[in-house]
């Protein structure tokens, strides 16, 4: 079933993640992502070995998901923004207790209840730990039917590998839009790597603990910094970003995700009427691709970070710049999405105010 | 020849309990392990430590052991069970843990019917935090958080949650015991190998609320305390079965 077919984004992250071999749902419904919760409900039933669960609320979704993990299935909970808050406590215990799982945030407007537009509003829950502690949890930002196919599978191999949650960020638009996905071939379970700390009964070996109390706070000093290697290491190994007309670009568009799609349009337009302007897409928020933009600041002067939120992942971007281009920033909160014309403006004004074309 | 009558139980650790003197975790960390031994689960059983003082049950247990955040016992015993039927899953939780931020886990794993057993030590307090009012406390009862007595009006009256639990549709198995005197604990080790039993049998929730002193956070000698639950806890709480779905199990 190796065929094209016009998906909805909630479905796909569904049905990819079957094929990646997630045997183990837990979700409470929630607008804008009940798609995704009630696909999983289905495909679910269909598997021999697979589970559903409505769980009572989020917080006991993420939780199941811990138990789910422990027991070795590759395992996931989904959800929006006032409900992937509710999971935090759940997300800072899988870091701690480095558990696998996958949880989707379909954003929408925030803080509190808000609304059910599409919005960017939790870059920082999701990029700076959300849950408490000193820990990190792996962020993919998804902007296409196909890249959700190819990313949830990801999501799951990175959960697995680095044994810790994954968290796919996106919003109510990735998630309702239909568009054309070619799947991967689902992953035979059993030839998956065997992970030989689970939960299963010590049948013939010593019993197991799973925990993160270590009351000693030179074992939790071990521990923490055991994490932070970890994190050193995927740092090292996954940042990722796409990089769209740059290669002369005096002046490049950050955004992530739905932001992205519209910023390409309007980078079009700006093409079409001359103006050297391209789209740096970073992918994985945490760990941010700093790499990718700071080579790119040897020829980029302007950075224009463009977010449906008040000005989130502008911090990283600086941060990650330390100050070797100048970092403008455009954004609308509320679950409000600009349109690329709107867009095209701002990049218009910006080039011309900052001397950008050509002498 | 001497024959043995007593030896240390096989899924318990040769570790020292951290539990104060008089403390009913370690009358019950005993009889579960006693309990898994004899029912020769050890080898497939999977434990769910709570917060509280039983949060080290870990150290203890020589079985496999997952911690889960406070209260979320319920929640995590699920997601293990569910993938891995066959196995033998249970959660040890104190009231504070089970009975006021996990109410709505568990109350929803008994009405699910999910084949778990839980392990509910009610000793009227919070116990590791300090000895601050429970939902378990009883009228009256002096903790740091209700100095003057726990007062119904501005306090609410004591939960009886293993009743509540007792009405959820998927619940199987449900008593409640104490561990104050030789009998009391017998009967307890055979409410604990019931509930076990229950859900080998894969018939459903199971859970067994065992009243037990805390003579540290009621400021009593251990031995009022275990006269403390037999006069005053029973009285709250009567020693009953509170739901059973299988009276020919022994
Ligand atoms: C989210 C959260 N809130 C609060 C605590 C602090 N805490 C630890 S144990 C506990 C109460 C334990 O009381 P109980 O369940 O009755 O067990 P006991 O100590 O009496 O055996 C509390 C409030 C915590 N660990 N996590
Ligand atoms: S504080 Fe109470 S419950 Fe905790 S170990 Fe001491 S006696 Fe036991």
């Amino acid at each position: 079933m190796n065929d094209k077919m016009l998906m909805r984004g909630s479905h796909v992250i569904g049905e990819a993640a079957v094929r990646a071999g997630c045997r183990f749902y837990a979700g409470y419904p929630i607008t804008p992502q009940n798609e995704l919760t009630e696909y999983m409900a289905g495909a679910m039933a269909r598997l021999e070995d697979g589970t559903f669960i409505q769980a009572e609320s989020e917080l006991a979704a993420v939780n199941m998901v811990i138990g789910a993990a422990m027991a070795g299935a590759r395992a996931m909970t989904s959800s929006s923004s006032p409900g992937v808050s509710l999971k935090q406590e759940g997300i800072s215990y899988l870091a701690a207790q480095e558990l696998p799982a996958v949880i989707v945030n379909t954003m929408r407007g925030g803080p509190g209840l808000g609304n059910i537009a599409p919005s960017q509003g939790d870059y920082f829950q999701a990029t700076r730990g959300g849950g408490h502690g000193d820990y990190r949890t792996i962020v993919l930002a998804p902007a296409s039917g196909q890249e959700l196919a190819d990313i949830t599978r990801k999501a799951f191999d990175y959960a697995d590998t680095y044994r810790t949650p994954v968290m796919i960020l996106g919003d109510g638009m990735i998630g309702q839009m239909m568009e054309p996905v070619v799947f991967p071939e689902p992953l035979d379970l059993k030839k998956l790597p065997p992970k030989p700390w689970i939960l299963d009964g010590a049948k013939g070996r010593p019993s197991r603990i799973i925990r993160s109390l270590l009351l000693d706070v030179s074992v939790e000093e071990d521990q923490n910094w055991k994490l932070v290697r970890k994190y050193e290491q995927i740092t090292r190994e996954i940042p990722a970003a796409e990089k769209y007309l740059t290669d002369d670009a005096r002046l490049v568009v950050v955004a992530y995700g739905t932001a992205a799609r519209i910023a390409k349009g309007a980078i079009k337009r700006m093409r079409d009427i001359g103006l050297k302007v391209g789209l740096l897409r970073p992918i994985t928020l945490w760990p941010f691709p700093n790499r990718i933009l700071v080579e790119m600041s040897r020829w980029v002067r302007h950075f224009l970070v463009y977010e449906m939120s008040t000005g989130q992942m502008v911090e990283d971007v600086r941060l990650g710049l330390e100050g070797r281009s100048q970092v403008h920033f455009y954004g609308r909160p509320g679950g409000v999405v600009s349109t690329p014309e709107e867009l095209s403006k701002v990049i218009n004004t910006l080039y011309h105010r900052q001397n950008l074309q050509e002498e | 020849m001497a024959t043995k009558v007593f030896e240390w139980p096989r899924y318990l650790k040769k570790a020292v309990f951290h539990y104060c003197p008089g403390c009913g975790h370690s009358i019950i960390h005993r009889l579960v392990a006693e309990v898994i031994d004899e029912l020769g689960i050890g080898e497939r059983c999977i434990g769910v430590p709570p917060a509280g003082c039983a949060v080290l049950a870990y150290n203890y247990f020589d079985v496999d052991m997952g911690e889960a955040p406070h209260g979320r016992g319920a929640a995590v015993a699920t997601g293990i069970k569910r993938v891995l039927p066959d196995r033998i899953v249970f959660t040890y939780q104190g009231d504070g843990d089970i009975a006021a931020i996990g109410t709505a886990e568990t109350i929803h794993a008994a009405n699910r019917g999910e084949n778990v057993t839980v392990i509910f030590v009610n000793n009227g307090v919070y116990g590791m935090t300090g000895g601050q009012m429970a939902p378990t406390t009883l009228i009256g009862q002096n903790s740091t958080t209700t100095p003057g007595g726990r007062d119904i009006r501005r306090d609410g009256a004591p939960l009886n949650l293993s009743e509540m639990l007792g009405i959820a549709n998927g619940s199987a198995y449900i008593e409640r015991t104490a561990v104050s005197s030789p009998k009391t604990i017998r009967h307890t080790k055979k409410a604990l190998t019931k509930a076990f039993k229950v859900q080998m049998a894969g018939l459903g929730f199971s859970l067994v609320e065992i009243l037990s002193p805390c003579p540290t956070n009621w400021k009593l000698s251990p031995v009022d305390a275990v006269k403390w639950v037999d006069e005053s806890m029973t009285r709250y709480f009567p020693l009953k079965v509170i739901k059973d779905l299988a009276p020919d199990l022994k």
